[in-house]
This record gives structure tokens, C-alpha cells and sequence, in this order.
């Protein structure tokens, strides 16, 4: 049996061991155990290093709030840091260990922090890091040099780098009641809405049901606390209507009463069982929410009150009811309330010895001083603890004559001997989910504590949630919340009858013992009581500014010990009561959340991909992919052994020598028609659509409604009142939901439907000298030479029996068609064209060289319409109609957008025969010390094969003007700098005679 | 939050895409006053409660709706098609 282990009681199974390691050392614990209980038992009681000095620290709490005993759980390659070793539940094989501490946790060399004690108090980081502001070291290097040095000293545990093998999932749930939180008002609650039949989630952040009953010792109807939880849990499970989430912490509460929660689906495990995630992300929307989230006990501010050892006092009881597990042989209690004397009676119990019992209050009841001596304890009454003693571990702690109403000490101070040190110092309501649903803390001084106001949002609140701190009070309320929420009507059942040791969980307004020494208020920040005060004479008066200057209550526990101690403290130090000073609104989440719960399905596998019809072709001809927003699109195809500028300028000098097709199905298609679509394409597009002839295509551009360039794309007449716009792929969305906002809220008397087909037809461009003779070759039912398909002319006709619909038209500049088939086809159609273009040695091109032939010829992308750009710029003002208006006409000619010293499209070539970089800036003069005066950027670069040489796309500032110019470019992240001439974009074949044959 | 789509029903706002304040008015598309378009293009009313806004079911039947949503609680006051009263002079 372990030294700390008791020889029976807790929810252990004492005959099933456990083995696992904490800092390469090897320990055993039993189910049931956390890693806390299971170390504790085997007498650790040094859990970690502290933030900021480094000071040992040991287990404070036994619950999701312990600020110190944070390690780090390592699977595999995979490490989890800053978790709770109270909320690790022990597995064979878990390997855990401790964080800040260099090499060890026994031999920290961070310690020496402690004696810089007074230059690392509050504000250290801001008055540090602004550096000095006079003297030597003003702005030097060397300042930034040493930080890294500072910052690595303080901190928590390391996140790991490895990818996280980890699955993770979302659900979402529905339910009439949420009840959070299962002690006995949330099981009261549970069980009341679910005997109404109303559908119930029961939510616990803890592996079982029950709450303090686990470890309240008390009976409840006649049976263990424990086991009448258990039961009440088991009637549960047998509900229809219920679903029982335990490991579940419900961490933020949203409007429209919607909450979301964590579970910890496998993390327990060893080995996850087939199918089952990591961690699971619930959306839950409830019809109400019960909160019964309890309280937590907080501590009293004292000096050296960090030391190992020291621990609340209700932590301690539940290490011996919960975990069978002793904090010490020797223990003390110091109080400011009953509660503590129970916790006492329980110690004493289990088989320690309470020495004493300091209670701050002169004046304690009969009913306590009984529980006292049941205990077998010396009560120092109006007493408190002024030093404790001890390195690593407590030994010891000195006493003082207290007065409660002044604060101050007197008398001699009295050494007592000791193991262990257990402080209550009240207990605050665990309010943050309705502080989060809007609610506003409202200060209560009978309870020392700020408890939940009038709900803005549905919920009710049952419980030592609502400041009803005894288990009867928690259960009558539970009931009554559960009914509520069903709506269901008061209930004549009598209520479970509750045996519990006396006692007024109401503490005296004492929060801080003032003496020499570091008092700790948030140990996991290392914020003691003279931080506080220190910011308060540095001007601080408000409880924001307080917390961000001292970081109270900014770690990972996010304060859930020290808010209301520092509070405290900061209205002492200004003078005011606490509700003047108020309180800091609690925000989502409650507690971490692993990043892969929130992503859960959107990541890896499961993210959708769209694919075109051609994509399995493409693949298993070599292709490499690309993926360009969702869709994924053949990059080059090469060739073994080719580059990729190798592959696409292959790919494009055929094209141009001789034919080339590319899928293109990734443009955006979307139907319009009725009978207004032509006049509604003119409101929409810069140039005219309703002049032009049904059977031909125009390209058209649209502009925002600030005057700018939106998108482009050809426009197809297939109808009087039916069209076919395209748009570019990655733009397809927005010019949909464009379309229709216009349509439904501006010109809602428009007869026109606008409809997504992207999906409905699959595309294929062919392109080159030989295009129009392997299309003769392959397309029947209709003619397709100059005469029948002339530029931007539209044909209906068939290739491989498939009905196609082709437009002549051209993105490469060459002589080229647009090819459409219905998307199920795609494929037939894509192959009887490559079939077809054998003889004429057609390729298959991808992005690469489709940009190149497009940089070739200076049309514009997304690159180029990036939103700061205007038709003007582009050298598109040929397309803006001055007889009609349309949207953006009236904003396009302001100041601004007409300035000439506006970045206009041009061309670029490199004079010293390098690859540009698209991003790359344009200077006039060359400094590449002190890169200034950017003159633009480029857009878009390639290699051209038609004019063998580099060249690119770029805005540049009064960029016309300055073709047959000299500039440099000037690329310092890439270390690319060089001469370049500006020239006009259009490279290749600027009067067009390639494509109009 | 929950928004009630008068086709769809109640549907999360995960489903729906904001496109701005209700309030604002395009000028007549011929009109040359730069200041009316400024405002409409720019000028967004941004008030602490009750505001008058345009969703789009985006994620479901597409239709924009006219919201009047309280800014600070997400209170969803009343959803209306957007085209509302146009319906009769259009589609009749």
C-alpha cells in the first residue's frame, strides 16, 4: 500500500493497479485515480515549478480550478501541455510530466528567479520590454536579444510540433433542458425535467456523476452521499429521454441559448475503441438551461501560502473520501468559515491528525467548536497563519493573535508543527457560463461573493450556483429548477432528506493576512497581494486595468481562485467596498479547448474537394494538382524528368506551334433568364449585353458598387431571354450572391432567376493553330469553320455522340473554342478531343501554362482585379458604356480612381534573364540596403516560350507612360533584385490575328 | 443565433450570410449625386440595439431576408423577405 493511501473508502477499486510514469519515474495508482490522487498517494507532493519565480508548488485543489499541478501528457510524438493533474484520469502507459523547470523539478535553476523577487513584480514585462529609454542600450539590438532570454524563463508547458494524429468531431443536440453540472441539483434537476418527459442532457466536466456528493461524506436518504448519486445517475442512463455526457465541460454559453461543450471522449484511454474521436465539440441548443456549476472554496492570501503542502480545504476532503488518499499526517486547518471543520472531521476521520484549527473569527459557535474536538483539534479562535515553513514540502507554520475587524496581528508568534495546511477561505459561486449568457455579477455580503443576478437568456439557476451552499438547500433547488425548466408544475413527492454535519458556509469578510512574506492571489501567475497594491499605487484603479497589468486571473486558470481575493484586495487598497470596484465579465471558453475540436471535421479528410468531371483522367495522365480554393485543377502535366518550368513551357509552345486543351470546367456558369435578363446584364455588366445577338458571346466586366473591378468572364446569348454567364472560378460565389442580392433586394421587379451551373456542364478550351481542324475532325452536326463559327459565334453540335454547345473563344490568344458538354460526359467529350488531336500532335496543358499564355497576351485574373484596381488601370475603360448607367458607374470617376498617378497594368521584362517573383516591387532606383520608393508590384511572372524570355505582369504607378522605360525590381525577401523594362502588356501578337485566324 | 427563414423555418446563423445594413437607399441608377451614392456605398448605420438588416439564407432557400436584430442581446426581432412590398409591382 502506498504511504498516503488509506486502508479503505473512496470511489477507488483498490484491486485493479494502474501503471504509469510522471517524469520518467515509474508510479502505480488504481481506477479511479487522477494523476493528482494516484501521485499523491505515492506521497508526491511537489507537482511543478511556478510561473514567474519558480517556486515549488504542490496540489492546491483536487478539480478542474488547481492553478499549479499543470503537466504536460505526451502520446507518442504528440504533446499535450498545461493540463490539470486533477483533471488527468490515469491509464496504463500514461506518460506524464512536469513543466518550467530546468533540468528538474527537484533542481530547478529557474528558483534563482526568487531572489529577483522585487524586480519581477507587477508590470515587469511592460517596464522590461520597453527597454531602456535613455542610456547605451536605448533601442539596441541587444535588447531584443536578451528578451528572448526573459521570456524563455517564465512560461508554462511547451506545445508540441508534431501534426496531431487525432480525430476530433462535432455534433449537435437538441434538447428541452441542459442541466450542467451533476451534483445533487443538477441530478435533482436531471431527474425532475426528465420525469416530465421533457428530453434532458446532463453534462459533467468530472468522470462521474455526482459532484460533492462523491466527497461530501454526507447521506442522503438513509444511504452514503456517493451512492445515492450513483443511483439517482443509473435511473438516468435508463431514460429514454436523457443523455448523459460525463468528461464534459460545458465552456461557453452563446445567445439564442446555445452552448458549447468539450468532451473527452478517449483521453482516459489507452486505446481508443474503433470509430470513437479524441474529443468531441457539442453545439447544444437548449430550451433551458439548469445551471448547477456549484462553487469554489477559495484561499486565504498569506504569506508563503504556495508552499507544497498548503491546500483548500475541501480538496483535501475529497483526496480522502473521493481517492482514499491522505494530504498529510499532520494537519492544520485555517479558516475563515464553518466549512473547514467539516473537513476537518473528515481528516480525522481517515486517519490523520488535525493539530489545529485557526479560525480568523474570534467568535466560533458551540456547533463548531463540538466539530472541532470530535476532531480532536486545538481551536485557535481569532487566530490566523502568518508564515508557514518548510522547502519543497511544508514542515510548519507560525501563528498570530488576529483581529478579524482590523486585520491586525498581536501577541507572540506560535510555531505548530505540520504536514499539511488546509485553508477555506468561502466560496465563490461558479457563475462564469451565466456571466457569459449577459448576466451581471451582483455582490452579495452576507455571502462574501458574487452570486448570479436575473437571467437575460433562459436558464435557472439550483444550488451552491445560486449561493445555497448546504446539499438540502442544493436539492430543494435542483428539483424546483428542473420542473421549472420542463414546465412542469410543483411536485408533492417528498424530498431526499439530507444528513449533514452543521455549519454556515458564510465566511468573515477576511481575505488577506498581512505580514511579511510573498502572499500569493493567483499562484498560477505568480500575482501576490503587494502586486496588486504596487499596481494600485501606480495609478491602476480599475479592476480591467488591474488585471491586465498584474495578469490576476489571465493564466490558463483564467483566476478561477484568485478573482475574488484580488478584488478584495484591490478595493482595500483604493478605499471602496467590493461592489464599487465590481468584477470582470467571464467570456467563453470556461476552460481550454483543444483547437482540433473546434476544427473537427473541417480539417484533413473531411474538408470538401470539388473535382471536375475530367479529374480521374487527369490523375491517371500524369497530372499534378493543385488545389485552388476548394477545387483542385491539373497544374502541368509532366513529362519524368521535367521541371515545372521545364513542363508548362513545353506545354504552351505546342500549343502555340501547333494545339493545346486545358479543362476549364472550374469557371464559374450561371444561368440567367426571363424576360428582363438582358436588360438586367446591362445594369450589371460595364458594356452592353442586350445589342448582342443570340448564337454569339461577349466578354463583359463588372464592377462594384464603389466604382471598382469586381470580376470578368463571357456572357453567352443562348436565347432571347436566356443567357449563360461565366465567371472566374474563384469568384463564382461572389458574383452569385451578387446577382441575386440585386435581384431580390434592389430591383426585385426584374423577371429574371439567376442559377449556379458550374456544376452542370463540364469544359473543355482547345487552343492552337490546329484547333478548329481536330474540332472538323470530331464534331458532327454542325460546321465549325470561319463562316458558321466565327469569333465569339456559338454552335450546337455533337462530339462522340454527345450533344456539346461550342463557343469560339480565347483566354491563350490562339485560334480557340470553348467546349461544354453536359458534366456527365465530360470525360467522352474530353477524350474523343484528345483522340481526335493526335494526328495533330495536341497536348494537354495545366494552370502553369494557361498563365503563361494569358500573361503572354496581358489578360487579367483575380491578380490583376485584386480590389484596389479599376477598369482604368486595367485598360478596360474601352468596356465602360456611356449610354447606359450600371453599377459602379457612378462612383468609378471619383478624385481618387482617376488620379494619374494611379498603378496601371504593364509588362515587365527581365534584362538579366532571371525568373521575376510574383509580389516582387518596382523601383527606380536600386537599394537593396534600404529598399524605398516602390513604384508597384508584380502580379503574375512566367517564363514566355513565344518570346523567350521573363516576363510579367505588374501594377505600376503611371504605368502607360512609362513603357520603354527602365526600372529594377526589388524583391528583398527573395534576395531578387535587377533591371527590368516596362513595356505595354499586351507581349504577344497585341492586333490579335492569331485567334481571329 | 437563430433566424426564422418565413420558407425555411428556424435555422442557425451559420446558415445565413449578413449583407449589411437595411437602411441604407440606392440612389435612382442614373443619378449623378455623389453624395447620396456615397452614402449608400459607405455610410453604415451602427447602432447599440434594435437595427434593421439584410440576411441571406445563403446555406438554404437563398432568399434575402429584411432582419431586425437587437445588436447587443442577438435578439431577432422580426425576419420579412426582403423584396416585401416590391413582390406585387414585380410578379403579379
Amino acid at each position: 500500500m502506498s504511504p498516503r493511501r488509506t486502508e479503505t473508502g473512496g470511489c477507488i477499486d483498490r484491486l485493479r493497479t494502474i501503471r504509469f510514469t510522471f517524469d520518467g519515474a515509474p508510479y502505480t495508482g488504481h481506477i479511479g485515480d487522477t494523476l493528482a490522487s494516484a501521485l499523491l498517494a505515492n506521497g508526491v507532493t511537489l507537482f511543478g515549478r511556478s510561473f514567474k519565480y519558480h517556486r515549488p508548488r504542490g496540489l492546491l485543489a483536487a478539480g478542474v480550478e488547481e492553478p499549479n499541478a499543470l503537466v504536460t501528457v505526451l502520446r507518442g510524438e504528440v504533446r499535450e501541455p498545461n493540463i490539470p493533474a486533477t483533471m488527468v484520469e490515469i491509464y496504463d502507459g500514461l506518460v506524464a510530466v512536469s513543466q518550467n523547470r530546468t533540468p528538474s523539478l527537484t533542481w530547478d535553476i529557474g528558483a534563482i528567479n526568487q531572489l529577483g523577487g522585487k524586480i519581477l513584480s507587477a508590470g515587469f514585462y511592460y517596464k522590461t520590454f520597453m527597454g531602456p529609454v535613455f542610456g547605451p542600450l536605448k533601442g539596441t539590438r541587444f535588447w531584443m536579444f536578451c528578451e528572448h532570454f526573459i521570456r524563455r524563463a517564465a512560461g508554462l508547458g511547451k506545445a508540441g510540433t508534431a501534426p496531431d494524429p487525432a480525430r476530433y468531431e462535432r455534433m449537435n443536440a437538441f434538447c428541452d433542458v441542459l442541466v450542467v453540472g451533476s451534483g445533487p441539483a443538477g441530478l435533482m434537476a436531471a431527474k425532475a425535467a426528465a420525469d416530465q418527459g421533457a428530453r434532458v442532457i446532463l453534462a459533467d466536466l468530472e468522470a462521474h456523476f455526482g459532484g460533492s456528493a462523491n466527497w461530501s461524506g454526507e447521506t442522503i436518504d438513509g444511504m452514503p452521499a456517493v451512492d445515492w448519486a450513483q443511483r439517482m445517475a443509473a435511473q438516468l442512463a435508463g431514460n429514454d429521454n436523457v443523455r448523459l455526457l460525463p468528461r464534459t465541460t460545458v465552456w461557453g454559453y452563446y445567445d439564442g441559448n446555445t452552448l458549447a461543450a468539450l468532451e473527452r471522449v478517449t483521453d482516459h484511454k489507452e486505446v481508443a475503441a474503433k470509430g470513437e474521436p479524441r474529443q468531441r465539440y457539442w453545439a447544444i441548443r437548449a430550451g433551458t438551461v439548469v445551471l448547477a456549476t456549484g462553487s469554489f472554496e477559495r484561499p486565504l492570501v498569506f504569506p508563503d501560502n504556495d508552499r507544497p503542502g498548503v491546500m483548500l480545504a475541501h480538496a483535501a476532503e475529497r483526496y480522502v473520501n473521493e481517492y482514499g488518499v491522505l494530504p498529510g499526517q499532520r494537519v492544520a486547518l485555517f479558516t475563515n468559515n464553518d466549512s473547514a471543520y467539516r473537513s476537518a472531521v473528515a481528516l480525522k476521520e481517515a486517519g490523520a491528525a488535525v493539530v489545529a484549527i485557526i479560525d480568523v473569527r474570534s467568535d466560533v459557535t458551540n456547533e463548531m467548536r463540538r466539530l472541532a474536538s470530535d476532531a480532536e483539534a486545538e481551536l485557535l479562535a481569532g487566530h490566523a497563519v502568518v508564515a508557514t515553513e518548510g522547502g519543497k514540502a511544508l514542515t510548519g507554520l507560525k501563528v498570530q493573535r488576529f483581529d478579524a475587524m482590523s486585520g491586525s496581528l498581536s501577541g507572540d508568534e506560535r510555531s505548530i508543527h505540520a504536514d499539511s495546511l488546509l485553508m477555506s477561505g468561502g466560496w465563490s459561486p461558479t457563475i462564469h457560463l451565466a456571466s457569459q449568457a449577459g448576466a451581471k455579477a451582483e455582490w452579495d455580503p452576507a455571502r462574501q461573493a458574487f452570486l448570479p443576478p436575473k437571467p437575460t437568456q433562459r436558464w435557472i439557476g439550483a444550488g451552491a450556483f445560486t449561493g445555497s451552499f448546504s446539499t438540502a438547500e442544493a436539492i430543494a433547488e435542483g428539483r424546483a429548477a428542473g420542473l421549472q425548466a420542463a414546465g412542469g408544475t410543483a411536485s408533492s413527492g417528498p424530498l431526499p432528506v439530507v444528513e449533514a454535519a452543521p455549519g454556515d458556509s458564510d465566511p468573515a469578510p477576511v481575505f488577506e493576512i498581512r505580514a511579511k512574506g510573498k502572499s500569493f492571489v493567483d499562484f498560477q501567475h505568480d500575482v501576490t497581494a503587494e502586486d496588486v497594491r504596487l499596481a494600485h499605487r501606480e495609478g491602476f484603479v480599475s479592476v480591467e486595468h488591474l488585471k491586465r497589468y498584474t495578469t490576476l486571473g489571465m493564466a490558463t486558470d483564467q483566476g478561477k481562485n484568485s478573482n475574488v481575493p484580488g478584488l478584495a484586495i484591490m478595493a482595500e487598497a483604493l478605499g471602496k467596498p467590493i461592489p464599487e470596484v465590481g468584477t470582470t465579465r467571464f467570456r467563453p471558453p470556461y476552460t481550454a479547448v483543444s483547437i482540433g475540436s473546434l476544427a473537427a471535421e473541417r480539417f484533413g479528410d473531411l474538408k470538401p474537394e470539388r473535382l471536375t468531371p475530367m479529374h480521374d483522367w487527369h490523375i491517371a495522365n500524369g497530372a499534378r494538382m493543385y488545389s485552388a480554393g476548394l477545387w483542385y485543377r491539373p497544374m502541368i502535366y509532366g513529362l519524368p524528368g521535367e521541371t515545372v518550368e521545364q513542363a508548362y513551357v513545353r506545354e504552351a509552345r505546342a500549343t502555340r506551334d501547333s494545339a493545346g486543351i486545358v479543362d476549364v470546367s472550374t469557371l464559374g456558369k450561371i444561368a440567367v433568364q426571363g424576360p428582363d435578363a438582358a436588360e438586367f446584364l446591362d445594369r450589371v455588366y460595364t458594356n452592353m449585353f442586350s445589342t448582342l445577338a443570340v448564337g454569339k458571346a461577349r466578354y463583359g466586366l463588372m464592377l462594384r458598387e464603389d466604382g471598382l473591378a469586381f470580376d470578368d468572364g463571357t456572357t453567352w446569348r443562348l436565347g432571347e431571354q436566356e443567357f449563360l454567364m461565366t465567371t472566374t472560378t474563384a469568384n463564382a460565389g461572389k458574383v452569385m450572391q451578387h446577382l441575386e442580392y440585386f435581384l431580390d433586394v434592389i430591383w426585385p421587379e426584374l423577371k429574371v432567376t439567376v442559377t449556379s451551373v458550374t456544376d452542370e456542364w463540364a469544359g473543355a478550351a482547345i487552343g492552337g493553330p490546329n484547333a478548329r481542324a481536330i474540332l472538323a475532325a470530331c464534331v458532327t452536326g454542325t460546321a465549325v469553320d470561319n463562316a458558321t463559327l466565327p469569333f465569339m459565334g456559338i454552335v450546337h453540335g455533337r462530339i462522340a455522340g454527345v450533344p456539346v454547345m461550342i463557343c469560339r473563344l480565347s483566354f491563350s490568344g490562339e485560334m480557340a473554342f470553348e467546349v461544354y458538354s453536359g458534366a456527365g460526359y465530360g470525360t467522352r467529350v474530353w477524350e474523343a478531343l484528345i483522340e481526335a488531336g493526335k494526328p495533330f500532335g495536341l497536348v494537354t496543358y495545366g494552370l502553369e501554362a494557361l498563365g503563361t499564355m494569358r500573361i503572354e497576351k496581358g489578360h487579367v485574373t483575380g491578380a490583376e482585379i485584386d480590389g484596389r484596381t479599376t477598369a482604368r488601370d486595367l485598360h478596360l475603360d474601352w468596356m465602360l458604356s456611356k449610354k447606359k448607367p450600371f453599377i459602379g458607374s457612378a462612383m468609378m470617376d471619383r478624385e481618387g480612381l482617376i488620379a494619374p498617378d494611379r498603378l496601371e497594368l504593364v509588362g515587365l521584362i527581365a534584362l538579366d534573364n532571371r525568373a521575376l517573383n510574383g509580389g516582387g516591387h518596382i523601383v527606380e532606383e536600386l537599394d537593396e540596403a534600404n529598399p524605398h520608393d516602390s513604384l508597384g508590384h508584380i502580379t503574375a511572372c512566367c517564363y514566355s516560350p513565344a518570346l523567350g524570355k521573363y516576363i510579367a505582369l505588374a501594377l505600376v504607378k503611371g504605368g502607360k507612360a512609362r513603357h520603354g522605360t527602365r526600372a529594377f525590381v526589388s524583391d528583398p525577401l527573395r534576395n531578387r533584385f535587377g533591371p527590368v523594362e516596362i513595356v505595354s502588356s499586351h507581349f504577344y501578337d497585341p492586333d490579335g490575328s492569331r485567334m481571329h485566324g | 443565433m437563430l433566424i426564422t427563414c418565413p420558407y425555411c423555418g428556424p435555422r442557425d446563423v451559420i446558415e445565413f450570410t449578413y449583407q449589411g445594413d437595411g437602411n441604407r437607399e440606392r440612389p435612382q441608377p442614373a443619378s449623378q449625386d455623389l453624395d447620396a451614392w456615397n452614402a449608400y456605398v459607405y455610410d453604415r448605420l451602427n447602432p447599440a440595439g434594435d437595427h434593421n438588416e439584410i440576411w441571406q439564407h445563403s446555406g438554404g432557400c437563398r432568399a434575402h431576408l429584411r432582419v431586425v436584430r437587437n445588436t447587443i442581446t442577438h435578439e431577432i426581432l422580426s425576419t420579412a423577405f426582403a423584396r416585401g412590398g416590391h413582390k406585387a409591382e414585380g410578379r403579379s
